[in-house]
């Protein structure tokens, strides 16, 4: 029961803080500093990790559904298949995560220790709201840097199939038509779609991680759990969401 | 301090404050009044409860019983805006570990837009000097020694021109000269600003040397409030104990306390 309440408590606070900071939003343009610094931690040194990893997703995707589809005689349908998969389902989770290990651990890590080391306390003391100065600069951030982080993802992904295609020799299928097969059965609302997950991805992973890191206190063993807590919370968060947002968006 | 603004001293009304974590007490019906200008030192053994009646005068905790005023208005941590302007200077220093001591001084008139950039700068730049922290300013938190982060805490502070300056054990860990000149400073900042201080300590040089007034807090209670003079002549056994105790090497007072339990 305890457990549960607990629970309750947890979500409804991580709701006010929540609210709190999307009211601060007007009062962006004062922090504009610190966004351009945190749209540069969180976007410019996340792109070659996305890179890298959407790479070979869209490789390995080719590579299983070549082997699959291929005694059907079915291989033109490989760039349609790949295509779809990546801008609609595989890079929004896949950008998430990455984000989630690599900019809501940092997110958790850098607050906990702040909260911890009473520099939280010296905020308040200051009459200077953390949801304002710590939490509003990185929510705005990640909105800014998610639609570049999935475009970077389908793109690499994309082409990581089409080097598949094109020169594994059992597939032989040439670039031209891996991607007149990926137009041919894509429109603009497949893009939009991920693009809506991908965001709402963002926001929930910087959301989770702030919320965890403002309410850590103990000393560092405490912050490295926060960490993690944080972690697996939005990859549980962002595999659970994914399924609902899924369904409504099909 | 020729860089200090003079400020509206307030007073600050604590009245039948309680505190409790799960079950065990903290405070304890504990009440005082401290006056506008006063230096009021507050003294008890460690984990008497300071700290956390502290932190309750900037409604960074929630009182389970009693109130607190400053400046007649109460303090809940319900109320957006504060119109007293309080700071506190933590034991730690609290510094932000991510910014420059200058950017560290002047968070606080940037975020509030007090003045403009070129004022911030000159005003940040006189309380450096004023407390010999002039070449500090590029150095983040880290890079400093132990006296100099207590010092840019205090600047920090004075640059929000308080009207209430709150001192968390300012002379903790430090050397007795470096003690010394914290408390002089403290002393200072209150001749020429006017604020109000309350410094939490158990620095007996420091209370009865700056105090106006001292309040002893034991296990949660107050047991004594007065004077420095009236502090030194208590007949009271706890507070003689406090102020003097005997270090006896052939008794000591944990076998004593075992031999209690």
């Amino acid at each position: 029961m305890k457990a549960l309440k607990d629970f309750f408590e947890w979500i409804g606070s991580g709701v006010q803080m929540a609210l709190r900071t999307l009211g601060y939003l007007p009062q962006l343009p004062r922090h504009w500093k610190q966004l351009i610094d945190q749209c540069l931690f969180m976007g410019y040194a996340t792109v070659p990790l996305v890179a890298i990893l959407s790479v070979f997703i869209g490789g390995v995707l080719a590579l299983q559904i070549g082997y699959s589809i291929l005694d059907f005689g079915a291989k033109q349908y490989i760039g349609t298949i790949v295509g779809l998969s990546m801008v609609r389902e595989l890079s929004p989770v896949m950008t998430a995560v990455m984000v989630t290990g690599r900019v809501g651990s940092a997110v958790t890590a850098e607050l906990a220790s702040m909260k911890v080391y009473q520099e939280v306390d010296a905020l308040k003391t200051m009459n200077i709201p953390p949801e304002r100065f710590l939490v509003m600069p990185r929510l705005a951030a990640i909105f800014l840097v998610m639609p570049i982080l999935l475009m970077v993802s389908v793109v690499t992904g994309w082409m990581g199939g089409q080097l598949v295609c094109q020169f594994v020799p059992w597939i032989d299928l040439s670039s031209q038509a891996y991607y007149n097969s990926l137009r041919s059965f894509m429109d603009l609302g497949d893009v939009t779609d991920g693009l809506v997950k991908t965001q709402l991805f963002g926001i929930g992973i910087v959301l989770i991680a702030s919320h965890i890191g403002l309410r850590t206190s103990g000393g560092p063993r405490e912050i490295g759990a926060a960490v993690t807590r944080a972690v697996v919370v939005c990859i549980i968060f962002i595999l659970i969401f994914d399924y609902f947002i899924t369904n409504i968006l099909i | 301090m020729e860089s200090t603004v003079t400020v509206e001293p307030v007073s600050v009304s604590v009245q039948g404050l309680g505190k409790a974590y799960g079950s065990q007490s903290v405070l304890e019906d504990v009440s005082f009044e401290v006056k506008p200008g006063e230096i009021f030192v507050l003294m008890g053994p460690s984990g008497s409860g300071k700290s956390v009646l502290m932190r309750h005068l900037v409604a960074l905790e929630q009182a389970d019983a009693g109130e607190v005023l400053v400046g007649n208005e109460p303090v809940d941590g319900n109320s957006k805006e504060q119109s007293v302007r309080m700071a506190l200077v933590f034991q730690a220093g609290a510094l932000f570990n991510s910014m420059t001591v200058y950017d560290n001084l002047a968070l606080y008139p940037r975020e509030h837009r007090l003045y403009s950039e070129a004022v911030i700068r000159e005003k940040v730049t006189a309380v450096m000097k004023a407390l010999s922290i002039e070449n500090a300013g590029a150095k983040i938190p880290a890079e400093l020694s132990g006296g100099m982060k207590k010092r840019v805490a205090v600047a920090r502070a004075i640059i929000m021109e308080p009207q209430l300056i709150l001192y968390d054990e300012p002379t903790s860990e430090l050397d007795p000269i470096l003690a010394a000149t914290t408390s002089e400073l403290i002393a200072t900042i209150s001749r020429e600003t006017g604020a109000t201080s309350l410094v939490v300590t158990h620095d007996r040089d420091l209370a009865l040397s700056i105090g106006d007034r001292i309040a002893l807090l034991m296990q949660g209670r107050l047991v004594f409030t007065g004077t420095p003079d009236e502090l030194r002549a208590s007949t009271d056994a706890q507070v003689r104990e406090f102020m003097n105790p005997s270090i006896d090497p052939d008794n000591p007072r944990f076998r004593k306390q075992e031999n209690d339990v």
